[in-house]
């Protein structure tokens, strides 16, 4: 087509997509993905047969393809769990704005609730390659639920001693330390900064428990309608003003939000 | 090739397609992926007096074929839209684009609509007396026709520009809200906007949106507006915009035959937002696989 300058829709090749956790899958997708620009970041994923797309946060991606995990939650999420290898999915590809590393400091907190944790596995591989400290606590509801803990701590041997920790919560205690994440946080006081992607009520905890002691960045999850700012349909109120959460975020800094 | 040209009261647009207010903001989206200018006009987000935050999310759902939303005319206000939006949008838009004004009072629609009849990019004003989102107004004035005659008129003592009525279907007679809406003065017919829908999360047991019910639009509506843009094109002598569904080249040309002089783009630009520079690259070839030489001359062709 003439006239086009930029071609957001794109055709990812499923290589893998399997069960990972209680109702959570992994899905690697091969395609181009020269549009992703920060970890943090979502696609919009055309199902089959369902109208509106999917958005997904990316979990990892280089530049041949990304990996997602997603949670069943509904019946586009439910037929995108049966999709096989070799299979094609239409992607809206590098939405949302990401998380700005260029903003935090030297030592940073990373939290992840949940279907939550995904995008920070991305950010912290970021922010190591980057040569800062990154600790790592991710919540789940129990041991059924946790997924990507093996990913993580081979992330800890990877890098040098020291520069990288990581700490698990579930509620009912069946894994790491029993209760929210914000029982992990002892030793978390000389933080620069923290980001954080889970259920509300956990993104609302941290930023009681950091005000006025550390920056942050919060992921936030809204429903979407076009997941590229058209449609207004996932706005939220900030301290400046009407925010669009997948244009304008998903990823909103402390110093903004409104709880 | 095919002449795709078409005319709304005196304005020549290259073809057809206008995406639809609502589902193209103030095209600043879209005009980071495409040259907009390829487009017939556009119809921008539509506009109120104040600032709209809209209605609470969850404020979209899926549907079969289709969705809802209850987005409920979330935009910046109209000295936003005029101070910041329209400067921003002439940088990537030259032709004239369609101003979509809303209203909770007859008022409210005529500051809008004189505010907007100073902008000179604004080749139509487009009058949507037929949200049904808020509770506050809009729902009552498109379902009656003396309150449609009464904003007609209202809004027409106000502008020079050519004025359409968008119509909401969530009425029993949609040919008597138009009829009063000519007989007012309007300059043409907008139809349709969203059918009244819901959706009930399961799991939860609760309504999918939080305001309960919401506009249902896409493509399982397209037989409901293509319907009411035939019944309107026999009732009154003034020019529509058809839209309702309208997701492909296919549509366009059906909504034409049944009387429409332009059609709008509406929940498909969320989808795929490539859709309207992919109808507009179809549309010829299909014109010729149809042995259209002009494409005006289908209009309301379906009536025989």
């Amino acid at each position: 087509m003439d006239g086009i300058y930029k071609e957001i829709d794109q055709k990812l090749v499923i290589l893998s997509n399997e069960r990972i956790a209680d109702g959570v899958y992994k899905m690697t997708l091969e395609g181009h993905t020269s549009l992703i620009t920060a970890p943090g970041q979502f696609i919009n994923i055309k199902i089959p047969g369902f109208y509106l797309r999917r958005p997904i946060s990316i979990c990892d991606y280089d530049a041949s393809g990304l990996t997602i995990i997603y949670k069943v939650v509904g019946n586009g999420t439910k037929d995108l769990s049966s999709m096989k290898a070799g299979e094609s999915l239409m992607c809206l590809m590098g939405l949302g704005n990401g998380f700005d590393v260029s903003a935090m400091g030297d030592d940073v907190l990373l939290v992840g609730g949940g279907v939550g944790t995904p995008p920070m596995y991305g950010l912290a591989k970021k922010l190591l390659a980057m040569g800062k400290a990154v600790t790592v606590v991710l919540g789940f509801n129990s041991y059924s639920d946790v997924f990507y803990t093996s990913e993580f701590e081979e992330l800890e041997t990877s890098v040098k001693d020291g520069s990288m920790e990581l700490r698990v919560a579930t509620v009912d205690g069946s894994v790491g330390t029993a209760g929210f994440v914000t029982n992990c946080l002892e030793g978390t006081e000389d933080i620069t900064d923290y980001a954080a992607c889970g259920p509300i009520p956990m993104l609302k905890a941290l930023y009681g428990y950091f005000e006025g002691k550390a920056p942050g960045q919060l992921s936030f999850e809204e429903r979407m309608g076009c997941g590229f700012g058209a449609c207004v349909g996932c706005s939220i109120k900030t301290k400046s003003g009407f925010k669009k959460v997948c244009k304008d975020g998903p990823v909103f800094f402390s110093s903004d939000i409104i709880f | 090739m095919t002449d795709i040209r078409t005319e709304l009261s005196g304005l020549v647009l290259d073809n057809p397609i206008i995406p639809a207010s609502g589902t193209f903001g103030f095209g600043r989206e879209f005009a980071e992926l495409y040259d907009i200018n390829i487009l017939g006009s556009f119809s921008f987000k539509g506009t109120t007096r104040e600032a709209r935050f809209g209605n609470p999310t969850p404020r979209i759902a899926e549907c079969r074929e289709g969705m809802i939303n209850s987005v409920g005319l979330a935009n910046p206000g109209i000295d936003a839209v005029i101070n910041e939006e329209l400067p921003a949008m002439r940088e990537v838009f030259t032709k004239p684009v369609i101003a979509n004004i809303s209203g909770f009072s007859v008022d409210e629609y005529k500051y809008c609509c004189e505010r907007i009849d100073k902008e000179e990019q604004v080749g139509i004003i487009e009058v949507n007396i037929s949200c049904p989102n808020v509770h506050a107004g809009g729902m009552a004035f498109g379902t009656s026709p003396e309150a449609a005659a009464e904003v007609t008129e209202a809004v027409k003592s106000v502008t020079s520009k050519p004025v359409y009525m968008k119509l909401s279907p969530n009425v029993s007679s949609i040919t008597d809200i138009a009829i009063a809406c000519e007989s007012a003065g309007a300059d043409g017919i907008s139809l349709i906007n969203t059918l009244l829908g819901m959706r009930i999360d399961i799991r939860r047991g609760r309504p999918v949106i939080a305001n309960k019910m919401g506009g249902f639009s896409g493509p399982a509506i397209f037989p409901v507006a293509l319907r009411m843009v035939y019944q309107v094109y026999e009732a009154v002598n003034i020019p529509i915009i058809g839209m309702g569904g309208v997701s492909c080249a296919e549509d366009v040309v059906e909504m034409m035959m049944a009387g429409a002089s332009a059609v709008e783009i509406g929940a498909a630009n969320l989808t795929d937002p490539y859709i309207c520079p992919k109808i507009i690259e179809r549309l010829p070839v299909l014109c010729e696989e149809l042995k259209i030489n002009k494409l005006s001359d289908i209009i309301g062709h379906a009536h025989g």
